[in-house]
C-alpha cells in the first residue's frame, strides 16, 4: 500500500476520533497497535500522522474519564491509556533507538495536549523509565529526550518538587557544547526554572563567544560570566578544528543568544559587557581585523567574508540595543556597524541587517539625554551614517538602493521631530536623492522610494533650501497613472491613506482634486491588491468626512452620533471624488478580497446614513429600474451610466437596493465551499456507486 | 625544426646492448621577474629552454616627474634637489615636488634579469596575456634572441596596442634631458627614499621605438587554446583559457611523462573573457603559479559599486570623474556596468570621454574577438549584435572616444563629464593633463581602477591635492580562497610561486588566509634565483618499429606479465626515439677486413644466451641433488642467500638472489651437471 494511502487512513481515523465514543471501536478494532506499529513506517508522513493519532487518542482517553481518581502519583488510568503508555514505556529502552526516538516524539507532544490535572500523573508514571534512560552509556537520543524534558517543565502542574530540573541539568551536561545550544535555549526560554540550571544552560550558550574573546587581547565582561560559559584550550580546540564547524557553531550561538534579551525573565546579571566585546570581536574577525594571536589568526581565517556569520551577529548587536554598555564599547559598536555598512565587500543582505542594527543603536547609544536632543554617540554617528547613505542610494545594486531607503524611511519615521537629525538630513544630499530614486528601473526601488518620500514628506524633511521640487505630491500621483509594475502604485496609495490620515501632511489641504485622480487610477488597476490598497483610502477619507464610522474603539462614544450631517450632504464631499464610482463596481470585483473590503466599507456606510441621514425626497430618488440598469452595469463590467454622476440620493437608493448582508455570506465562504458542501459530498458518493465495478476510486 | 636538428643532439646511434639510460637532468627555473604578477621565467625542460612570460615592471616610472601634455608652470619651476652638505650637481636631474624627490627625465622601466642567463639561447617566449608581454621588444631586439615567440591573437593585438600607447604617450613629450648621474652607486645611497630603496637601477631602461615592438611582434606565431604545439620533439605546449582577459592562456608544458602548469593570470569570475580552464590542468607535475590577484581584500564586485556609486555621487554635485586605466581590459567591463547603471542614477546626459592613442582600435577589436569571449557574449554575435554594450554608448553618443586631448576632444569637451585614459601610473598620457586641470577642485574626483600602481604615490607629484581621491581597485584574477580550491581541484604534485605568495602581506602579516595553503608547501622563488623543480626525468618513451616488433616472442613469465628480449639498434632523432632492427649479418663473403667490419657494427649479437628468471627453494635443490647421487650435502645461511656444500665432491654452490655460483676444482663435467640441476628450477626465455 502506497504511503499515500497508508497517511489518508490515519487522517480518516483522526477525524472518526473526535468523539470519545470512538475510542471503544478503535480499541476493539486494534488501530491503537496498528498505530504504534505505523511509527516504524519508512514514510515521514505516516510515522506523524500516526503519532500526532496517538497523542489524540491519549488525550481524549484522558479527557473523557475526567479528574484522576487515586492517588495523586498514582491514580486509576482508564484502559487504553493505560495499555498505550505501556507499550510506550516499553519503548524508552536504551537498546531500542528507532521506537525510542518515536515514543520520545510522542510522549513530548503528549504533554502538551493531556488534560491539566493528568500531567503531574503522567511524568510520575514515566520518571522512573526516564531514570533509567538517562543511567544509559552513551546517552541515547539525547536531543528528543531534552524535548520531553522540556515539555514537561513547561507543563505547569507538574509539582515543582518532582520537576525534571535535575534531568535537564543531567543532560545538559552530558551533551558536547556544539550539542547542547537547542536545549540551552529551551531551559532559558523556560519562565521558571531553578537559577543553577538556568546558570548552566546560559553558560553553554556563551561558550563559543567565550573562546572568540579569549583569542583577543582585550576582552571586557569575562568575569560578569557563570562559571560555565569559560571553556578551556579544548572549546576552541573544538570551535577551529574546521571552518564549517566553527561557522555553524557561531551561527547557532549568535541566533540563539538573541532570542534572550527581550525576555523578562532573561539570565541576570546580564552580561552586556561581554556580549558586545564578543559580537565586535567576531564582526571585526569577519571583515579581516584579528587580535594578535595566533588562535585569532586562525579564527579570521574562518569566518573572514562569512555572510551567515556577519548577519547573524548583527541581529545580536541589534538585540542587544535595549540595554546601554559602556561607553567606549558603545563607540566601538558605532564603528562596526558604520564600517559593514561602508564596506563595498558587505554583501546586500549584511548591509541590511547593518543598517537595521544601526537603527536601534542609534538612539539608544547613550541613555544620558542631551539638551540638543539626539544622544551624543547619535551626534557623532549620524553624519557619517548619512554619508554612507548617500553613497549607498547611488549603487548599482538594487538590493543596496533598497536597503538604504527602507534605512531612510524608518530613521524619518522614528526622529522626524528631533531637530539634531532633521538639521542633519536636510544637510545631507539624502532627501533629493531618494526622490531621484522615484524613476529608478527597479519596481521594488521606486515602491522603497515611495515610502521613504512619503515619510520625509510627512515629517516635513523636505524644506532643504536647495530643493526646489517642491511637493512629491503630483509626481505620486502620476506614477500611480504610468507606473508599469504593481509595487510602487501599491506604495503610492499607502503613502495617500498615511497622509489622509495625517492632519497636518501633503494632503491636508484640499485633498479632493487628489483623491478624485487617485480613486479612478485605483478603480481600473489591473493588479487586485492597488485596488484594495484604493478601498482603504476610500475607508479613510469616508472615515474622515463622515466621521468614525465603524471605529471599535470603546473610548470614543460614537462621534459620529453626536454631531450627525444633517442630510444627505455629508456624502457630497466623497461624491465628488467620485469615490462611489470606485467602490460599487468594486463590490463585484472577480477578486474576492476586494470585493469583500469594497462590502464592507458600504455595510458601515449603509449604517451610518440608516442612522444619521435623513430619508431621501421622493422626488430626487433615481427609479429602482435605473439602479438595477446601474448595478447589472457594474456587475457585468458594461460601460455605461445609468445614474450619470453619482449624487447623494443615488449613493443611498443603491445602497438600499442591495443585499449587502447576503453578499457579504456569500463572500465569506471559501473558494472551496461547493467542493465541501454536503450536497457535492452526496453527489461523489452517488458518482462513486453508479462507478461501481468500473473504475477503481483513488482515496484521494 | 632545424635548430633542434643543429643544437639538441642531432643524429645518434646507439646499439642497445650498450644499455640506454634516460637522461636524469633535473628541469630548472630561472626567476628573472620579482614582480609576482609581471613575470618572467625561464625553464629549462628536456633540453628545451622556454621563457614563461616577459612582463615589464614599470613601477620604476613613479620615481619619475609626470610628463606633462601641455606646458605646466608648476611642473616646470619645480626647485632642484641638492644635497644635506648644499652639493646642487644634481639639481637638473632631481626636482623637489611636495617634500618628494622626482627625477626629472624620461620615464625608465625596469627590465627583466639578464644576466642570470644567455636569452640568446631561449628557443620560445610563451604569452599569457597582453599585460604580461610588454618587455618583449628588450628580449627580442637586444638579446640575440633568435627562437619564436607564441601567444593567442588577441594577446598579440590588444598587446600591441598597449605598446603602441606606451610608446606613444612618451615619444609625442620629448624630453631633452637624460638624467643618469643619480644612478650612480655612491650617489643613490644619499639620496632619499624611495630613490634610495630603488633596485637594479642601472638596468633601467627607456621605453622601446615602434620599429622595435612591430620588430618583436613579427616573431609571434599564433596559436589557439587547446592547440597542441611541439617543440623539438621534446615537449609539447598547449595554451588553456585563463579566464582573465581577451585571449589570456595558462600553459601546459608537458612530455610523455612529464607535465608543467604554467599559471599566470587567470580568473573565475564571469566577466568577458572564456571561462578558465581548469580541467587541462589536473595530473601536473608541478604547477607554477604567478599572477594573482594584488589586492586579494578587496573583492571585486564591491569594487564596481564603489565605482559606480562615487562617480554619480560627484557628477550629480557637478563635479567631474578621471579614472586613469589601460586602454583595454578592465575598462569594457567597466562600461557595460555603466551601460546598465546611466540610467538607472540619472546620468543619462553626462558625457563619457575614452581618450588614448589606441581607444578607437581597442574599443573595436573588443567586438570582433568572438570566438576569444565568454559564452553570453558569443551567442549575442548570432543574433547578430555587437558583444559589448559600449556599441550602443557610441552610437547614442553617450560614450565618445578621441585619440588625445588636441584635436576633435577640445571641442566637443562639455562638463560635468567622465573620463577614461592612461596612463595608471600618472606619470605619462592625458591624465597628467587632466590631474593638472582637475586637481584644484574638491568637487572632482579621480577614480583609481588599475592595482598596478600605489596611488598614494601616483599622486604624490600632484600634491597639494583638492579633487577627490577613491581607489576602488578592481583585480579580478585569484584570489587566496580561489586559489585553494583550484589547487584541490587540479591536485599537482608541486606548487612553485613567487615568495610573496608564501607569506602573509607585510602590512597584514596576521592574515594567515592571504597567502598560498596546500600540501607540500608551495617551493617559493625570487628575482635572480634558480630553482631546481622537484621531479626527476625516470622514463623516457620508445616507439619499436613494426617488423622489430613482429619478431619479438613473449613469454609469459607471470599471469598477465610477457618478456621479451629484444636485440636493436636505438635511433635517436630531434629527441624521438625508435627501436630499429639490427643490420643482418653479413655473410662472410672474402676478405678479412669486411668481416671485421661487420662484428665491429654489430657485437656480440650472435651469441645471445637466454635470459633467466626465478628463484631456487633449497630444500627442493637438497632433494634434487640427493635424487642424482649426492651425498654428505650441507647448507649453511649466509646474508645474501645459502651456500650448499657437496663435502664429498668438494665443491660450493653459492645460491644468492640474483646469482648463483659453483665453484669446483677444475670438474667442468661435475660443474655442468650441477649447473643443468640449477637451471632446471629458474624460467629461460
Amino acid at each position: 500500500m502506497a504511503p499515500t494511502v497508508r497517511s489518508a487512513w490515519i487522517q480518516g481515523l483522526h477525524s472518526l476520533a473526535q468523539h470519545p465514543g470512538a475510542l471503544g471501536f478503535l480499541a476493539d478494532l486494534g488501530a491503537v497497535d496498528r498505530l504504534l506499529t505505523l511509527q516504524g513506517d519508512p514514510s515521514l508522513f505516516v510515522v506523524t500522522a500516526a503519532g500526532q493519532l496517538l497523542v489524540h487518542v491519549l488525550g481524549l482517553a484522558l479527557h473523557n474519564c475526567g479528574p484522576p481518581c487515586g492517588p495523586p502519583l498514582d491514580p486509576q488510568w482508564p484502559l487504553l491509556a493505560s495499555s498505550l503508555l505501556a507499550q510506550l514505556e516499553e519503548a524508552l529502552q536504551p537498546a531500542s533507538t528507532p521506537q525510542l526516538l518515536q515514543a520520545l516524539g510522542v510522549l513530548t507532544n503528549a504533554f502538551t495536549s493531556c488534560p491539566a490535572p493528568w500531567a503531574p500523573a503522567l511524568w510520575g508514571r514515566l520518571r522512573p523509565a526516564m531514570t533509567c534512560l538517562l543511567e544509559g552509556q552513551p546517552l541515547q537520543a539525547p536531543h528528543a529526550l531534552g524535548d520531553l524534558l522540556l515539555a514537561v517543565a513547561r507543563s505547569p502542574e507538574v509539582v515543582v518538587d518532582l520537576g525534571p530540573w535535575e534531568m535537564l541539568a543531567l543532560v545538559l551536561g552530558r551533551l558536547e557544547p556544539s550539542q547542547g545550544g537547542q536545549l540551552a535555549l529551551g531551559v532559558l526560554q523556560l519562565p521558571e526554572c531553578p537559577q543553577a540550571l538556568r546558570a548552566q544552560a546560559f553558560g553553554v550558550l556563551l561558550q563559543p563567544l567565550t573562546c572568540v574573546l579569549s583569542t583577543s587581547t582585550d576582552a571586557p565582561g569575562l568575569q560578569e560570566l557563570p562559571p560555565s560559559a569559560v571553556g578551556g584550550s579544548a572549546s576552541l580546540d573544538l570551535l577551529l578544528a574546521s571552518r564549517s564547524a566553527c561557522v555553524g557553531l557561531l551561527c547557532c550561538a549568535l541566533a540563539r543568544l538573541a532570542l534572550l534579551p527581550p525576555l523578562p525573565w532573561r539570565p541576570s546579571p546580564w552580561p552586556q559587557a561581554f556580549l558586545l566585546g564578543a559580537v565586535v570581536a567576531v564582526l571585526r574577525s569577519c571583515n579581516g581585523h584579528v587580535p594578535i594571536s595566533a588562535a585569532g589568526g586562525r579564527l579570521c581565517a574562518a569566518l573572514v567574508g562569512c555572510e551567515r556569520v556577519q548577519r547573524a551577529a548583527l541581529d545580536l548587536l541589534g538585540a542587544l540595543a535595549q540595554d546601554a554598555g559602556p561607553p567606549e564599547l558603545v563607540l566601538e559598536v558605532c564603528g562596526v556597524l558604520l564600517e559593514h555598512v561602508d564596506s563595498p565587500d558587505s554583501s546586500p543582505t549584511v548591509l541590511k541587517k547593518a543598517f537595521q542594527a544601526s537603527l536601534t543603536w542609534l538612539p539608544h547609544a547613550d541613555k544620558k539625554p542631551h539638551p540638543c536632543g539626539l544622544q551624543v554617540p547619535a551626534q557623532l554617528f549620524l553624519p557619517e551614517l548619512l554619508q554612507v547613505l548617500r553613497k549607498r542610494l547611488c549603487s548599482p545594486s538594487w538590493e543596496v538602493r533598497d536597503s538604504g531607503l527602507e534605512f531612510l524611511t524608518q530613521a524619518a519615521s522614528l526622529w522626524a521631530g528631533q531637530a539634531d537629525f532633521r538639521q542633519m538630513l536636510q544637510a545631507s544630499e539624502v532627501p533629493p536623492l531618494a526622490r531621484q530614486l522615484l524613476r529608478d528601473p527597479e519596481s521594488y526601488v521606486r515602491a522603497s522610494a515611495v515610502i521613504a518620500v512619503g515619510q520625509l514628506s510627512s515629517g516635513g524633511l523636505w524644506a532643504h533650501p536647495g530643493d526646489q521640487q517642491g511637493s512629491p505630491l503630483e509626481g505620486l500621483l502620476d506614477m500611480l497613472d504610468t507606473d508599469p509594475d504593481a509595487f510602487p502604485r501599491r506604495a503610492i496609495l499607502q503613502v495617500l491613506t498615511a497622509w489622509l490620515r495625517d492632519t497636518h501632511g501633503p494632503l491636508a489641504a484640499h485633498p479632493e482634486p487628489l483623491l478624485a485622480r487617485a480613486f479612478q487610477a485605483a478603480g481600473r488597476d489591473p493588479d487586485w491588491e492597488v485596488r484594495a490598497r484604493g478601498l482603504e483610502l476610500a475607508r479613510e477619507f469616508l472615515v474622515q468626512t463622515l466621521g468614525r464610522i465603524g471605529v471599535p474603539c470603546p473610548y470614543v462614544p460614537t462621534p459620529l452620533l453626536d454631531t450627525p450631517p444633517a442630510d444627505t450632504q455629508a456624502l457630497h464631499p466623497a461624491c465628488r471624488t467620485r469615490l462611489f464610482e470606485f467602490v460599487f463596481p468594486a463590490l463585484f470585483d472577480y477578486d474576492r478580497p476586494v470585493a469583500r473590503a469594497a462590502c464592507e466599507l458600504l455595510l458601515l456606510l449603509r449604517a451610518q446614513t440608516t442612522t444619521c441621514a435623513t430619508p431621501p425626497q421622493a422626488g430626487d430618488t433615481p427609479d429602482p429600474a435605473t439602479v438595477e440598469a446601474a448595478l447589472h452595469c457594474w456587475r457585468t463590467g458594461e460601460a455605461g451610466r445609468p445614474l450619470g454622476e453619482l449624487v447623494p440620493q443615488a449613493v443611498l437608493a443603491v445602497l438600499q437596493a442591495l443585499d449587502l448582508d447576503d453578499l457579504r455570506g456569500t463572500l465569506a465562504d471559501g473558494s472551496d465551499h461547493a467542493e465541501k458542501s454536503p450536497l457535492s459530498l452526496l453527489q461523489d458518493m452517488l458518482a462513486a456507486a453508479g462507478a461501481q465495478g468500473h473504475n477503481q476510486v483513488d482515496c484521494y | 625544426m632545424e635548430r633542434g636538428r643543429e643544437g639538441r643532439g642531432g643524429e645518434e646511434d646507439r646499439h642497445l646492448q650498450t644499455c640506454f639510460t634516460a637522461c636524469e637532468a633535473i628541469p630548472l627555473q630561472y626567476c628573472l621577474s620579482g614582480h609576482p604578477t609581471l613575470p618572467c621565467n625561464v625553464l629549462k625542460f628536456k633540453s628545451t629552454t622556454i621563457m614563461l612570460d616577459c612582463g615589464l615592471d614599470m613601477t620604476s616610472t613613479l620615481n619619475f616627474l609626470p610628463l606633462p601634455l601641455v606646458q605646466s608652470p608648476r611642473l616646470s619651476n619645480l626647485p632642484g634637489w641638492s644635497l644635506k652638505d648644499g652639493s646642487a650637481f644634481l639639481d637638473k636631474e632631481l626636482k623637489e615636488c611636495s617634500g618628494h624627490v622626482f627625477v626629472d627625465s624620461v620615464p625608465e622601466f625596469c627590465l627583466p634579469e639578464t644576466e642570470l642567463i644567455d636569452l640568446s639561447t631561449v628557443d620560445v617566449i610563451l604569452i599569457s596575456n597582453y599585460h604580461c608581454m610588454m618587455a618583449l621588444p628588450y628580449i627580442t631586439e637586444h638579446t640575440g634572441f633568435t627562437g619564436t615567440v607564441y601567444a593567442t591573437e588577441p594577446t598579440v593585438q590588444i598587446g600591441r596596442l598597449l605598446m603602441e600607447e606606451l610608446v606613444n604617450f612618451i615619444e609625442r613629450v620629448p624630453k631633452a634631458q637624460s638624467a643618469s648621474l643619480w644612478k650612480n652607486k655612491d650617489i643613490q645611497r644619499l639620496l632619499p627614499s624611495p630613490l634610495k630603496d630603488a633596485v637594479e637601477v642601472s638596468t633601467w631602461r627607456r621605453c622601446y621605438s615602434m620599429q622595435e615592438v612591430n620588430s618583436a611582434l613579427s616573431k609571434i606565431q599564433l596559436v589557439g587554446y587547446s592547440q597542441k604545439i611541439e617543440l623539438f620533439g621534446a615537449v609539447q605546449v598547449t595554451p588553456l583559457s585563463s579566464g582573465y582577459a581577451l585571449g589570456s592562456s595558462n600553459w601546459i608544458i608537458q612530455s610523455h611523462y612529464e607535465k608543467v602548469s604554467y599559471v599566470s593570470g587567470s580568473s573565475l569570475l564571469t566577466t568577458h573573457p572564456q571561462p578558465m580552464d581548469q580541467a587541462s590542468l589536473k595530473n601536473s607535475d608541478v604547477l607554477l603559479l604567478t599572477g594573482l590577484t594584488q589586492i586579494p581584500t578587496a573583492n571585486p564586485d564591491g569594487m564596481v559599486g564603489e565605482f559606480c556609486s562615487n562617480l554619480a555621487l560627484t557628477v550629480r554635485n557637478g563635479g567631474n570623474v578621471l579614472v586613469p586605466c589601460y586602454p583595454s581590459g578592465v575598462i569594457y567591463d567597466l562600461l557595460e556596468c555603466l551601460y546598465q547603471y546611466i540610467d538607472s542614477a540619472g546620468l543619462s546626459n553626462i558625457p563619457f570621454y575614452f581618450i588614448s592613442p589606441v581607444a578607437n582600435s581597442s574599443l573595436e577589436f573588443s567586438q570582433i574577438f568572438a570566438e576569444w569571449l565568454c559564452h553570453n557574449k558569443q551567442s549575442k554575435v548570432y543574433l547578430p549584435e555587437p558583444p559589448f554594450p559600449h556599441a550602443e554608448l557610441i552610437q547614442t553618443n553617450k560614450l565618445k572616444h578621441y585619440p588625445s586631448i588636441h584635436g576633435d576632444f577640445s571641442n566637443d569637451f562639455k562638463q560635468p563629464c567622465v573620463v577614461f585614459t592612461g596612463h595608471p601610473s600618472l606619470r605619462f598620457g592625458d591624465v597628467v593633463h587632466f590631474m593638472e586641470l582637475w586637481g584644484k577642485s574638491s568637487l572632482n574626483t579621480v577614480i583609481f581602477t588599475e592595482p598596478d600602481f600605489s596611488y598614494l604615490e601616483a599622486l604624490a607629484p600632484y600634491q597639494p591635492l583638492a579633487m577627490k581621491c577613491i581607489y576602488c581597485p578592481i583585480d579580478t584574477r585569484l584570489n587566496f580562497i580561489q586559489v585553494s580550491k583550484l589547487l584541490k581541484e587540479v591536485q599537482p604534485l608541486h606548487v612553485v610561486c613567487p615568495e610573496q605568495y608564501t607569506q602573509p602581506p607585510p602590512t597584514q602579516s596576521h592574515r594567515m588566509d592571504l597567502m598560498v595553503d596546500c600540501q607540500p608547501p608551495a617551493m617559493s622563488y625570487r628575482r635572480a634565483e634558480v630553482l631546481a623543480l622537484p621531479f626527476k626525468r625516470r622514463y623516457e618513451k620508445i616507439e619499436i618499429m613494426p617488423e622489430l616488433a613482429d619478431s619479438l616472442v613473449p613469454m609469459e613469465i607471470k599471469p598477465g606479465i610477457s618478456l621479451a628480449t629484444v636485440s636493436a639498434v636505438l635511433h635517436t632523432k630531434d629527441n624521438k626515439h625508435i627501436l630499429q632492427p639490427p643490420p643482418r649479418p653479413v655473410q662472410p663473403t672474402s676478405g678479412k677486413k669486411r668481416k671485421q667490419r661487420a662484428t665491429d657494427d654489430i657485437p656480440d649479437c650472435k651469441v645471445l644466451k637466454p635470459l633467466l628468471s626465478g628463484s631456487i627453494p633449497v630444500e627442493q635443490f637438497v632433494q634434487t641433488l640427493e635424487k642424482h647421487g649426492f651425498s654428505d650435502i650441507k647448507v649453511e645461511d649466509t646474508a645474501k642467500g645459502h651456500i650448499v656444500l657437496l663435502q664429498e665432491a668438494e665443491t660450493l654452490i653459492q645460491i644468492e638472489e640474483d646469482s648463483t655460483h659453483i665453484i669446483c676444482d677444475n670438474d667442468e663435467m661435475l660443474r655442468v651437471r650441477l649447473r643443468d640441476l640449477v637451471l632446471k628450477f629458474l624460467q629461460k626465455f
